[in-house]
């Protein structure tokens, strides 16, 4: 007979399989998990706190710093947030120039978690493709912005700066080109019996589960929930756009897998929309006062993250600087069903399981 | 706004052109008139230097000159006026009755003295806004969640306000079935900061309400598992709280 004993086990918070820095205590008896403890903090900036001393165009740099994955999704949410307050009109090329960046940057997101996903399953060739992909979407923000990760691109009532000439066009041949690549990823990846075997039914919950651990994103919808905000709550100019939501059925990584790669393809068809719609010329920057007071009050608004719903909250004195200012970051709150994922799984998939939550962290820490 | 901001170049030009009057007047150059009509206020000002140094030169009116300029700083403080004026004249919201909805609901159920406030957030999209006492806070969540007529079933967001003269928790409500928001909130405590927790009925309530005990000092009854999430276990005080001293002053 084989005497087995629990053992303690350390994963991170420096391990490549958890993107960042995140740690996990694992009680483990023999393969089988226990128990698991995430342990995070790490990376905690004290965004927040930060925030009450600064005014409102200096707080959008540091929410590049957040999901750095999908700076262009949280440059969103604070200047939406400002202007819900302050009631401030968008002109209509700003509008599409700020959809069009979320777009690109949610395809890119999404490519990163694919390439690192499979490179977690063992995969390494994916990871390459993924990244040339991404890659050409880094480059066309560049030519945007200035910038390859940290934009600090919107600004309250518009963009900083109008996109450069032909930049568009550029956006309109990228969109064949990245069909034509994700016929590739499924054609190699998608039915592949390895990968298969590997995520179908592992991690599942259900759809009761998903909503009471107030999940979103894909990680919502592979449960069969119809929920994206771009639809339930429509924001910027969403409405106009003819897309459809990814919705899984079965709640396990296979599931998720298949909503996000959903996703991409979404995106891809709102950008071919947005470049077709976006009005020739115009103002990128709508009428602005100088300095920012916000009206004594409160806002939450909350918009669609390539990782679920991100809110930003502000309590306002009328000042220059909010008094309260609060995220609400989706990868916090995805990653609060994971004890209860890993609890009597086999420690192999545990890599399987984490991964496909899809966390950044500088957004799990603030 | 822009209903305002028809007003205020219309109001501009009806100053502008009396006060053109008035130096016309004083002056009595009927040329001056086309060049002292712009309609932003920042080309207005040199344009009106311009008729009294005219003004200076023609006539020996000088006690005159100071009218325009004592003017000149009163036209700032209409439009704040304004503003002030302007959340009365938006009437009532449509999201009204769906407010008076749940208002019904809770009082029938929990009693007239369980909602201590209920207004429509004008500043975020119309919202719903539900301030509860702190003994009923528990119980109209979780009536929030179960009552068939409302039905909201995911937790999106929760989190600590420090007031400085009491704390704030604020809770944002969604109903997957209805498509409705609510916001729910509960004034605390400063001194002693302890509410219960909703972890009970929703699990997503877990974190963000170790974060706000993180971060603000909040207790929770009831909670699972209350810790330091962010911050380190021997981490003194609470970062956001507005009387909170940092640790490196120069950081």
């Amino acid at each position: 007979m084989i005497r087995t004993e629990e053992m303690l086990l350390n994963v991170g918070p420096q391990h490549p399989s958890t993107h960042g820095v995140f740690r996990l205590v694992v009680k483990v008896e023999g393969e089988i998990i226990r128990e698991a403890t995430p342990v995070i903090g790490y990376l905690h900036r004290g965004t927040e706190k930060l925030a009450e001393d600064l005014q409102y165009t200096q707080i959008i740099p540091y929410t590049d710093r957040m999901d750095y994955l999908s700076a262009m999704t949280n440059n969103y949410v604070i200047c939406h947030a400002v202007e819900t307050i302050v009631g401030l009109e968008v002109p209509e090329r700003a509008e599409y120039l700020r959809v069009i960046a979320m777009e690109l940057g949610r395809i890119a997101s999404h490519l990163v978690w694919y390439g690192t996903y499979l490179l977690d399953l063992g995969a390494t060739s994916p990871f390459l493709y993924a990244f040339r992909e991404r890659e050409a979407i880094i480059n066309l923000l560049n030519e945007l912005c200035g910038a390859r990760l940290t934009f600090n691109y919107m600004r309250i009532g518009g963009v900083k700066w109008d996109a450069p000439e032909g930049w568009i066009d550029k956006v309109r041949e990228f969109i064949p080109y990245m069909r034509e690549q994700l016929d590739g990823y499924h054609g190699f990846i998608s039915g592949n019996e390895i990968f298969l075997n590997r995520v179908k039914g592992i991690g599942q919950y259900t759809q009761e589960e998903a909503i009471q651990y107030s999940l979103s994103g894909a990680n919502l919808r592979c449960t069969g929930v119809d929920y994206d905000i771009r639809k339930v709550e429509p924001y910027s100019i969403y409405d106009r756009f003819d897309f459809d939501v990814p919705v899984g059925e079965t709640g396990d990584a296979w599931a998720r897998y298949k909503c996000r790669m959903g996703e991409i393809e979404e995106s891809l068809k709102i950008l071919e929309q947005a470049v077709e719609q976006i009005p020739e010329e115009g103002k990128v920057l709508g009428k602005v006062p100088r300095i920012i007071k916000a009206p004594k009050g409160e806002v939450y608004v909350r918009i669609e993250s390539p990782r679920g719903e991100i809110g930003c909250y502000i309590a306002s004195d009328n000042k220059k600087s909010p008094y309260r200012l609060k995220f609400r970051r989706p990868s916090f709150y995805n990653l609060q069903i994971l004890p209860k994922l890993l609890e009597g799984e086999n420690m192999a998939n545990l890599v399987t399981i984490l991964g496909g939550v899809d966390i950044v962290l500088g957004e799990v820490d603030g | 706004m822009t209903d305002e901001n028809q007003n205020q170049p219309q109001s501009n030009e009806e100053n502008e052109k009396s006060k053109v009057e008035e130096t016309k007047n004083q002056a009595d150059e009927s040329q001056k008139e086309p060049k002292a009509e712009p309609t932003t206020p920042k080309e207005e000002s040199p344009s009106n230097k311009e008729s009294t140094k005219n003004a200076k030169e023609d006539t020996s009116a000088k006690t005159d000159k100071p009218k325009p300029k004592k003017d000149r700083p009163k036209r700032p403080r209409k439009p704040r006026a304004k503003k002030e004026e302007k959340p009365e004249d938006l009437g009532p919201s449509p999201n009204q009755p769906i407010l008076d909805h749940y208002v019904n609901v809770i009082k029938t159920n929990l009693g007239e003295e369980a909602i201590e406030e209920a207004s429509i957030n004008r500043n975020s999209k119309d919202l719903p806004t539900i301030v509860a006492t702190p003994k009923s806070y528990f119980q109209i969540a979780k009536l929030l969640r179960d009552h068939e007529e409302l039905q909201f079933n995911y937790l999106s967001d929760l989190h600590g306000i420090d007031y400085e003269t009491h704390m704030e928790m604020y809770v944002y409500l969604y109903s997957m079935t209805k498509k409705y928001s609510v916001a729910l909130k509960v004034k605390v405590d400063r001194e002693h900061p302890v509410v219960d927790s909703l972890t009970p009925i929703w699990q997503g309530a877990n974190w963000p309400e170790s974060e706000a005990y993180d971060l603000l000092g909040i207790q929770f009854n009831n909670h699972p598992d209350l810790k330091r999430i962010l911050l380190g276990e021997d981490w003194e005080g609470y970062p956001l709280r507005k009387d909170y001293e940092p640790y490196d002053v120069e950081v």
